[in-house]
């Protein structure tokens, strides 16, 4: 009995101190930048301080990269906090800006697809706007984080320029052409169309077991990113959904006979999606730059996976990643100079390399060191060429306003329950998304 | 302290000048101490309560009938124009449809088989301890973590709950997609996680259960499932009441089960496993960013746990002693019939 007391005391001691040593660390990140701050908004070069960068999944930001903006301003010592999924990190951001601003990180990692509801509180963000910046990012990087009265809140860090990924054995089997140049010519080249796209899969689909694609939504999702304004007007004010005949065009297409015949009718990211990779479920799929690691994590033995330099209807991003800084930091300042170190196209290419993020720069797409890269898993693909012209076939800036995102789900539901549930027939989800619309109340 | 004291009865009679009050400030202190110190030791829950629970329930209902966005913060007083704005809302009625269904599905069954289990670990068992901490085990694993194994089993097309059924025969069910069935998939869930841990609950209060009862209901000729049903159910009664309160609660806040149920948390395409609580949170934190209407769903669902809460508080009162009123009214009965018949004879 003694002995167990003992020991529980032993380890509540330890646990204790294990729990104020964490607090001091974190007293310390967030303090010893305090007392010079609010004379010197962290301007002076002699002054030492700490910053902090919050990211989550991967952004390529090794410590030995951090380490080098140590080596040209020798005050500065930058900690990186990484949350393990980017909606942790949402929920922090949101629920500490909503509460002033205290406890964030000097610079805050964000998705594009936060920004609409963001760029509503603008003012929680230094505005980031610079010379020196200037012309760094094309304009569907900058514009969605930038408010309506003009300030930048975000600098961008990477991209997800879309190809197709496909699979090459599945091809061949199927007696269609099956290396990257002849598939991405096979799908319309630089003309590539979704009817194309269509086309070839139903000359596919009726030589083979396995679908075309994965999920229509996946589809409708890449379709949608090439409109200018899906589902709001430019300033603003929400397209009512009965008179929206682009989206209701889309709407159709994917949820059309024709279309489903090709589709394995899977939603992206749920178990049976994932098995999916293993049992040759698809032979194509829509592949940001970034999918390349989720696709490699599920397929692991599957040896057939390739990419192919084209898109359809044009080129497309889904996703990608800015850098923020919290107005309310004590060193506000010195964080954006951070900020737009990390966000340099010579930097951006280093966590490409790490990483295999996608850099949004302009520069950076020409860069020999991306343009080099390969990926074994995709038969040595060489991605950083493939990216780098999906990159620049980008030309479409889809408005998202504040309630894109609400709207965005009730078709998607729509479609989810033609494709995946199959409990609605087309018009009967078209009219759920509408019914659902209506209750939104805009 | 105060018993010690001589000087109060002396202080009626004759004050003397100096003493008393010194000796009174001590007494005061001392009847404050009698009066107070109790209060005082049992502040600390009150005062965390009041930081931590009380505060917040009072807060959310200022919250409640003001507009009010996550980021831009506290608009314009609106009223209860945020309670009429959510009960509009067809995917309230469907969250509270979801929510009862799962509660349902999830307590019910794991009541009666957390006092199964309770039962069989009360008896003499080889290696005790071991099968006791065993029953806890699923309780350890992270609810998140239960979410995603459940997610493999139940997936529609590949899980391996459908293969097995479809290795006797049965067609597969679609888990993610028939609104019961996803209730049945997500009840598994909590019970899977809850089960073990009232199966201990219970066992404890079998424990304390006096073993001459047993004695002498074995005596009397009751076989285990009387002894079952006469003893131990009427005798751990208030540990009842307080797992069927406890898992109500829980029950009606069900969270982290159908939010990983699948990729996007919404709770399905048409909403067939959106919980109350699920609706509150993505009406709050995601899409909307609606914290009034998320506040006055919060209140609404505090006001149906009170009430379910208190329906089922009367009703396993009703239950449990139920048997021994009827036997008490029998037993009057019993005297009734047998004085007459004494007057009779």
């Amino acid at each position: 009995m003694r002995k167990t007391t003992r020991k529980f005391l032993a380890v509540t001691a330890g646990v204790a101190s294990i729990a104020l040593l964490a607090t001091a660390c974190s007293d310390d990140n967030g303090g010893s930048g305090t007392p010079t701050s609010g004379e010197t908004k962290g301007g002076d070069d002699s002054t030492p301080i700490t910053l902090t960068v919050a990211t989550f999944n991967n952004f390529g930001y090794t410590d030995e990269l951090l380490a080098e903006y140590s080596k040209d301003h020798p005050n500065v010592t930058v900690k990186q906090t990484i949350a393990a999924k980017s909606e942790d990190a949402r929920t922090n951001l949101t629920t500490k800006l909503a509460a002033g601003g205290a406890g964030l990180a000097d610079v805050e990692a964000i998705e594009i697809d936060w920004l609409p509801e963001l760029v509503q509180s603008g003012d929680k963000f230094l505005d980031l706007n610079s010379a020196d910046v200037e012309g760094r990012w094309p304009e569907f990087k900058t514009k969605p984080a930038t408010t309506a009265s003009g300030a930048l809140i975000g600098y961008g860090t990477d991209v997800g320029p879309e190809a197709i990924c496909y699979r090459q054995d599945l091809f061949e089997a199927a007696g269609l052409e099956s290396t990257p140049e002849a598939v991405a010519e096979l799908l319309g080249g630089d003309g590539a169309t979704w009817e194309k796209y269509f086309e070839v899969g139903k000359q596919f689909v009726d030589k083979s077991d396995s679908a075309w694609f994965d999920s229509g939504n996946a589809i409708y999702q890449g379709m949608v990113n090439q409109l200018e304004t899906a589902y709001e007007n430019t300033d603003g004010t929400p397209i009512a959904l009965q008179d929206n005949s682009a989206v209701k065009g889309l709407f159709d297409t994917v949820t059309g006979a024709d279309v489903q015949e090709l589709s394995a009718h899977l939603g992206q990211w749920s178990g049976d999606w994932d098995a999916a990779f293993q049992n040759n479920g698809f032979a194509t799929m829509l592949c940001p730059s970034w999918m390349t690691g989720p696709i490699e994590e599920r397929a692991g033995g599957v040896t057939g996976w390739n990419i192919a330099n084209v898109f359809p209807g044009g080129g497309g991003n889904w996703g990608g990643s800015y850098l923020t800084v919290p107005a309310a930091g004590k060193n506000a300042e010195a964080a954006k100079e951070l900020a737009a170190w990390l966000t340099s196209p010579e930097i951006q290419v280093k966590a490409f390399l790490n990483a295999g993020n996608f850099p949004s720069q302009t520069e950076a797409s020409s860069d020999p060191a991306l343009t080099a890269a390969t990926n074994d898993f995709f038969n040595d693909a060489p991605t950083g060429k493939i990216f780098a012209d999906r990159y620049a076939a980008i030309t479409v800036t889809p408005f998202k306003g504040p309630n894109y995102f609400s709207i965005h789900t009730t078709v998607t539901d729509a479609i989810t329950k033609v494709d995946v549930d199959k409990s609605a027939d087309p018009a009967a989800a078209w009219q759920g998304a509408l019914d659902a619309f209506n209750a939104l109340g805009l | 302290m105060s018993v010690q004291s001589p000087v109060e009865p002396e202080s009626d009679l004759a004050p003397a000048p100096r003493q008393p009050r010194r000796v009174g400030f001590s007494q005061t202190l001392s009847r404050w101490d009698v009066k107070v110190s109790p209060y005082l030791y049992i502040s600390p829950f009150f005062i965390l309560f009041f930081v931590t629970g009380l505060f917040p329930i009072l807060y959310t209902g200022y919250v409640s009938v003001h507009k009010w966005q996550l980021l831009q913060g506290q608009g314009d007083f609106v009223g209860f124009k945020n309670f009429t704005d959510v009960f509009d809302q067809k995917d309230f009625w469907l969250s509270l449809r979801n929510t009862l269904s799962i509660f349902i599905l999830s307590s019910v069954p794991q009541v009666i088989a957390a006092i199964l289990i309770a039962a069989l670990l009360d008896q003499n068992l080889r290696a005790k301890t071991f099968w006791r901490m065993g029953v806890l085990l699923p309780y350890v694993v992270a609810p998140v973590a239960v979410g995603l194994i459940f997610g493999r089993l139940f997936a529609d097309q590949s899980g391996l709950i459908n293969s097995w059924l479809g290795a006797i025969g049965i067609d597969p069910v679609l888990w993610h997609v028939d609104p019961l069935a996803s209730h049945i998939a997500i009840a598994s869930m909590v019970n899977f996680r809850w089960t073990g841990y009232n199966a201990l609950i219970f066992l404890a209060a079998m424990q304390a259960v006096p073993r001459e009862l047993y004695e002498a209901a074995i005596i009397d000729g009751a076989g285990r499932a009387r002894q079952f049903f006469s003893v131990t159910i009427p005798q751990i009664r208030a540990t009842v009441i307080f797992v069927v309160i406890t898992s109500t609660i829980g029950g009606l806040q069900i969270f982290d089960e159908p939010r990983v149920f699948d990729a996007t948390g919404a709770g399905g395409a048409s909403r067939q496993w959106l919980t109350t609580t699920l609706y509150l949170y993505n009406t709050g934190w995601s899409g909307q960013y609606n914290l009034g209407r998320a506040a006055a769903i919060a209140w609404l669902l505090f006001l149906l746990i009170l009430v379910i809460g208190m329906v089922n508080f009367w009703v396993t009162k009703r239950i449990s002693t139920g048997d021994s009123n009827l036997s008490k009214k029998e037993i009057k009965a019993a005297q009734k019939r047998y004085e007459a018949q004494r007057k009779q004879s």
